[in-house]
């Protein structure tokens, strides 16, 4: 299915697409597809495409001189993108504590939403979400697919300090917080892995794409995790999905 | 060897950035005026990529442990080779032993160091640039020593100066292009936006610009989106934020404007309480 997709330069040496404003699975697997697509294109002025939601932002080597024949370039090669220009997408499975230590907003949830704190837990943990994107802090997920039951307004004054692999709760949004910042979502348990290493050629394991559900863990595990992943020889579990 | 006897304001570490990593959540980082950066090395004979030492509203004493080759760019601090003046946007040869101190800020706000064969520092992700959680320092601190080349051609005396047009420091108008969203401003908050002398607010960095004047925002929520270095947004409380070289990748507030490259660099060497007006050139 096509899209109706909008152009526009965006900055001196950027294009930006846009695709219909929704969070939306579909949509997310047209602006990879599409992605993809360019970037085993012929146009080699393309530095850098970063995608959001529902749209891609191209950035070129150089000063775009004339923006109108990038952008036909462009839609004519939207009509001849490929679905699933191959890239493997996987299945995560991200271990999280949800002891009390961590969940420091679990009973807040569970008063306000009259449930019991194993129920935020199942509901929490029953779900596979999509990885819409990375950004906001380096190695932050966005997640797609949060059970409604579990929306939950932000924090009207943010915490100064979230301690790293904090999860969390914001809006109708989770996620995973890579290191000690600050931030206003509700914090729900912790998890041991490392979701950002800038040492490593890839810095963080998932992709635009890539499925994440969460393991629930006791205290024990979480240290015996936590040592793993600092010795270096904690493998996340995964499993190769079908893009 | 360059050693960092006293820090100034704020000194980082900066190349052109880091490119390619984005889809991390990395942000681009990198000198913040990129025109001057770029004179310097050009005048030094660097690949214009070289990290050089960015400082903000006061310079760092360095002491160098090496004979090398250095140039002052961007802001007029009145940079000093042991005790005597140097000029800025030349090249001055340094001998082992001696002292770069700077005086008071007579125009600008970033001071750019470049020393022949660039600033050899930690590269992380292809670049130099400090960031913290991506370095493992984000900024200079006193003691500090840095790896440079070093260089030999030390008795070869540089007369070349390059003019450097003032306007760079001085203009009030910054030129923009739309952004995405400007088309849901009404005509009302389009003719404030271009006809405001916004003033500079003291919380501005390397992150984002921002600005006094606020604008009555009604425009609904957006989903959060892809923005760049130089996006304007316009927050819920109607303030301006004006993305500088450290921004986030993505952002949820209406993209209303969109700064040029040049203006980037300019709004760059502008104090606080500076004001500025943004012309539309598209």
């Amino acid at each position: 299915m096509d899209f109706e997709l909008t152009y526009r330069r965006f900055s001196e040496r950027s294009i930006l697409v846009e695709w219909p404003s929704k969070i939306d699975n579909s949509i997310l697997e047209d602006v990879l597809n599409f992605k993809n697509h360019l970037l085993n294109s012929s146009i080699k002025s393309i530095v850098q495409i970063n995608n959001a939601y529902s749209s891609i932002l191209i950035i070129y080597k150089f000063t775009i001189d004339n923006a109108y024949d990038e952008i036909s370039k462009l839609k004519a090669l939207y009509l001849e993108r490929v679905s699933n220009a191959k890239r493997t997408l996987r299945r995560w499975k991200i271990p999280v504590c949800y002891d009390d230590d961590f969940g420091l907003d679990l009973k807040e949830i569970s008063e306000e939403k009259k449930c019991t704190i194993s129920e935020i837990i199942n509901w929490h943990s029953d779900t596979i979400y999509t990885v819409f994107f990375i950004g906001f802090l380096p190695g932050f997920l966005y997640l797609g697919g949060l059970d409604k039951r579990l929306n939950f307004p932000r924090k009207v004054s943010p915490r100064s300090q979230i301690q790293k692999g904090a999860v969390a709760i914001g809006g109708a949004q989770t996620g995973i917080y890579p290191n000690t910042s600050p931030g206003g979502w509700n914090i729900i348990g912790n998890s041991p892995l490392e979701f950002f290493n800038p040492k490593k050629d890839k810095p963080c394991f998932a992709q635009s794409g890539d499925k994440i559900q969460f393991v629930p863990i006791n205290k024990q595990e979480y240290k015996t995790i936590s040592l793993q992943v600092e010795r270096g020889d904690y493998s996340i579990e995964s499993e190769v999905i079908d893009g | 060897m360059v050693e960092i006897i006293k820090t100034g304001f704020l000194d980082t570490i900066q190349d052109t950035g880091r490119i390619g990593f984005q889809e991390y959540g990395v942000p681009f980082s990198g000198v913040m005026d990129r025109y001057s950066a770029a004179v310097a090395n050009a005048i030094l004979g660097n690949d214009s990529n070289a990290a050089v030492i960015e400082s903000v509203m006061s310079g760092p004493q360095l002491k160098f442990h090496t004979n090398t080759t250095i140039c002052i760019t961007g802001a007029q601090m009145n940079a000093k080779l042991n005790g005597n003046l140097i000029k800025n946007n030349t090249a001055n040869s340094v001998q082992k032993g001696d002292l770069l101190t700077f005086g008071k800020i007579e125009y600008g706000v970033r001071v750019y160091i470049a020393i022949s064969g660039g600033c050899l520092t930690e590269m992380v992700m292809n670049s130099r640039s400090m960031y913290r959680g991506i370095t493992s320092k984000s900024k200079l601190e006193k003691g500090d020593r840095i790896k440079i080349k070093g260089d030999n051609l030390a008795s070869k005396k540089s007369f070349s100066t390059v003019k450097i047009d003032k306007t760079h420091f001085y203009d009030s108008e910054l030129e923009v292009f739309t952004g995405p969203e400007y088309d849901f401003l009404t005509p009302e908050q389009k003719d404030l936006l271009l006809n405001t002398d916004f003033k500079i607010t003291k919380d501005s960095n390397r992150m984002a610009y921002q600005f006094e004047e606020r604008l009555e925002n009604s425009l609904s929520g957006m989903l959060t989106s892809l923005v760049v270095p130089g996006t304007i947004q316009l927050t819920p409380s109607g303030q301006l934020l004006a993305l500088m070289r450290d921004c986030q990748i993505t952002g949820g507030y209406p993209r209303v404007l969109q700064l040029t490259e040049g203006s980037i660099n300019q709004l760059s060497q502008r104090l606080f309480g500076k004001k500025i007006r943004f012309k539309c050139i598209k």
